[in-house]
């Protein structure tokens, strides 16, 4: 693999960032730089950039793609790849890869993890707690329980599946409304997100981001949830109508939202900052040491098993 | 918060003395069922009468107290440790003592999973970190833990236990468990010492009573055993663990976070611990929810009407 060219398009990983720097030749690309001296860049390395490296964030749009005349494969270091151009990478005979499987079990401990943080409100606990005011008002506050409440999930994938697994155990009935019904016996099928929304006290984004699920939570979903539901979404800030979202929690028409993913990340809507109902997390789902490592190990996998003419490990296109 | 109003009509409400004021929620409830008197403020007749005792809260129930009811047959608690009602004294005299536990259990648990996965993913503080606009101005969080597959020992197998062990379980983690005695019908390895159950964990979830032998069952040497990327998570009682210790042990690295419900001296908390990243604190509220409330409700009122009636406790605590 040392003859290959892979352009890293931003810092994402040290273990990753090493691994390339030492088995590969790597660029780094001045990711923060002005368009101009970006697209200089591009021009002055293009000959040599056979493989892209990615996160799921930043993505591979068009003008890249297109501006790489001998790229082969576009890496994704992430299990998203809603940002990657993918009619653009078949047109060019460009492979796709990501990293599915590996940061399942991160993901769906956060999003459950999340669910429960929001419904008892953990992280306002733990500031009334820093900031004195048990000592000094020392009211207390009931928060609804956990157990038992209804979970309806878009999209029973991997990570819709792992959600389902952790949440059974807390006698939660779980449902579900992806585009395909399967013979899940434990777990009820709706075939719309509003009828799902409406029965459920949790709805969790647990699908990939594409033209049929962008902005799949809409008003209509919102109000289906109501005052008493709350909305968790580890799946992508596209999937949410974010005003909406927002006008809905501070109003009260929605009851709760654990969210750690933003339609513009890092940028997080204002009024959310100021809402007791929400619980904001930093797109850390697959953040762990563990995860990103394992991560790391699929992209340098799939880059050698590409140099070596063998089957990609988890290819998208 | 004023006590209740004593009825006009002794009529067929029964008697039931109060250890204390109880929290709004019950005490509106129970009025309408009992005829509620605070202990402190019974009459001689009232107190000689008097055979239920309700512990409304975590007010000391002292033998003093005990002693000046020659009646007491029954002493019904609201919380789930009774820890503060002097059972010795009970068991002397042989009086029953009923708890809340099964109202309570899932909360508790619930809270304790939640607080496990609060420190090891850093909900609390990366929440904090969004909220001060640190995401955008300093790059994402750093990298934290997974929770599946850590080994989590839990100190207490009852109810609370072992609805952390089935949720835990689910979360892909590895379970096992120290208690007074194995439980055969349990599917986690038992470790007939704490000390040792630390060494072999990741997590270690308190969620037994406090008791003689429970009192400061989480000392130094325990935290040393479960090491620095050790998390230590309590929702049974702050004097199950050397709460000094506890602090110098996070503040010098020996174990590597810790999630605490409950405190020695509540509502003193350390304020050592207020700076810390890798501590998610909460304001003993592990229970705190209205259907927990309801739970309660009809348990006290189940195990009061049952001793009228006659027929077995629900919730007895074994003395």
């Amino acid at each position: 693999m040392e003859s290959l060219g892979v352009l890293l398009l931003h810092p994402m990983d040290a273990y990753l960032e090493q691994e390339l720097a030492r088995r590969c030749r790597l660029l780094r690309f001045c990711w923060d730089a002005p368009p101009d001296r970006r697209d200089a860049f591009l021009r002055a390395h293009a000959g040599s950039v056979r493989a892209v490296v990615t996160g799921g964030v930043a993505g591979a749009g068009a003008a890249l793609i297109d501006a790489l005349p001998r790229l082969e494969i576009v890496a994704c270091f992430s299990v998203g790849f809603d940002r990657v151009d993918l009619a653009r990478c078949r047109e060019r005979g460009v492979r796709v890869t990501n990293t599915p499987g590996v940061l399942t079990d991160d993901v769906a401990d956060l999003a459950v993890g999340l669910a429960i943080a929001v419904l008892r409100r953990i992280p306002q606990a733990d500031g009334y707690v820093r900031a004195g005011q048990w000592k000094a008002k020392g009211d207390f506050t009931l928060t609804t329980r956990f157990s038992g409440k209804r979970v309806g999930i878009i999209g029973l994938g991997r990570i819709g599946l792992a959600i389902a697994r952790r949440v059974e155990a807390f006698g939660c009935p779980v449902s579900y409304y992806q585009r395909t019904k399967r013979d899940y016996p434990n777990y009820t099928f709706f075939p719309t997100v509003v009828e799902l929304a409406a029965t459920s006290d949790v709805l969790v984004v647990a699908c990939s981001l594409n033209e049929q699920s962008r902005r799949i939570v809409s008003r209509e979903v919102i109000d289906a949830l109501g005052p008493g539901g709350v909305l968790v979404n580890i799946g992508r800030g596209g999937h949410v109508d974010e005003p909406e979202l927002v006008a809905a929690l501070a109003e009260g028409r929605l009851g709760g939202a654990g969210l750690d993913v933003f339609e513009d990340e890092p940028e997080v809507p204002e009024a959310l900052v100021a809402l007791d109902n929400v619980v904001l997390a930093p797109h850390m789902g697959s953040g762990t040491r563990e995860t990103r490592r394992a991560m790391a190990d699929v992209v340098l996998g799939n880059l050698e098993a590409h140099v070596s003419g063998k089957p990609l490990l988890t290819p998208v296109v | 918060m004023p006590p209740p109003a004593p009825a006009d009509d002794a009529g067929d409400r029964p008697l039931v003395l109060l250890s204390q004021t109880p929290l709004p929620h019950f005490a509106a409830a129970l009025e309408g069922r009992y005829r509620l008197v605070l202990a402190a403020d019974a009459d001689a007749a009232t107190a000689a009468e008097a055979r239920v005792l309700l512990v409304a809260g975590l007010n000391k129930v002292p033998a003093e107290l005990l002693d000046r009811l020659p009646a007491l047959e029954l002493v019904t608690a609201v919380p789930v440790g009774v820890d503060h009602v002097d059972l010795a004294a009970c068991r002397r005299r042989g009086i029953a003592v009923t708890n809340a536990g099964p109202a309570f259990a899932a909360d508790s648990a619930d809270y304790a999973v939640g607080l496990v996965v609060a420190v090891l993913r850093r909900v609390a503080a990366a929440d904090a970190y969004v909220r001060r606009g640190r995401w955008a101005t300093d790059g994402d969080y750093p990298l934290t833990t997974k929770v599946s597959g850590k080994r989590v020992g839990i100190v207490g197998l009852g109810r609370i236990g072992s609805m952390v062990a089935r949720r835990l379980a689910a979360f892909g983690c590895a379970v096992s468990y120290n208690s007074r005695s194995p439980k055969p019908s349990a599917p986690y390895k038992f470790f007939p010492s704490v000390l040792d159950l630390a060494a072999d964990s990741d997590v270690v979830v308190l969620s037994c009573a406090l008791t003689e032998e429970t009192r400061r069952i989480v000392n130094r040497e325990v935290m040393e055993a479960l090491g620095k990327d050790g998390v230590l998570v309590n929702v049974g009682r702050g004097g199950l663990v050397d709460e000094p210790e506890l602090v110098r042990c996070l503040r010098e690295g020996v174990i590597g976070g810790a999630g605490l419900d409950v405190y020695e001296n509540e509502p003193d908390v350390p304020p050592e611990l207020f700076a810390m990243d890798n501590v998610v604190l909460s304001d003993h509220r592990a229970v705190f929810t209205p259907e927990s409330f309801r739970g309660v409700l009809d348990l006290v009122a189940g195990n009061i009407d049952a001793f009228f009636a006659g027929r077995p406790l629900i919730s007895p605590v074994t003395l």
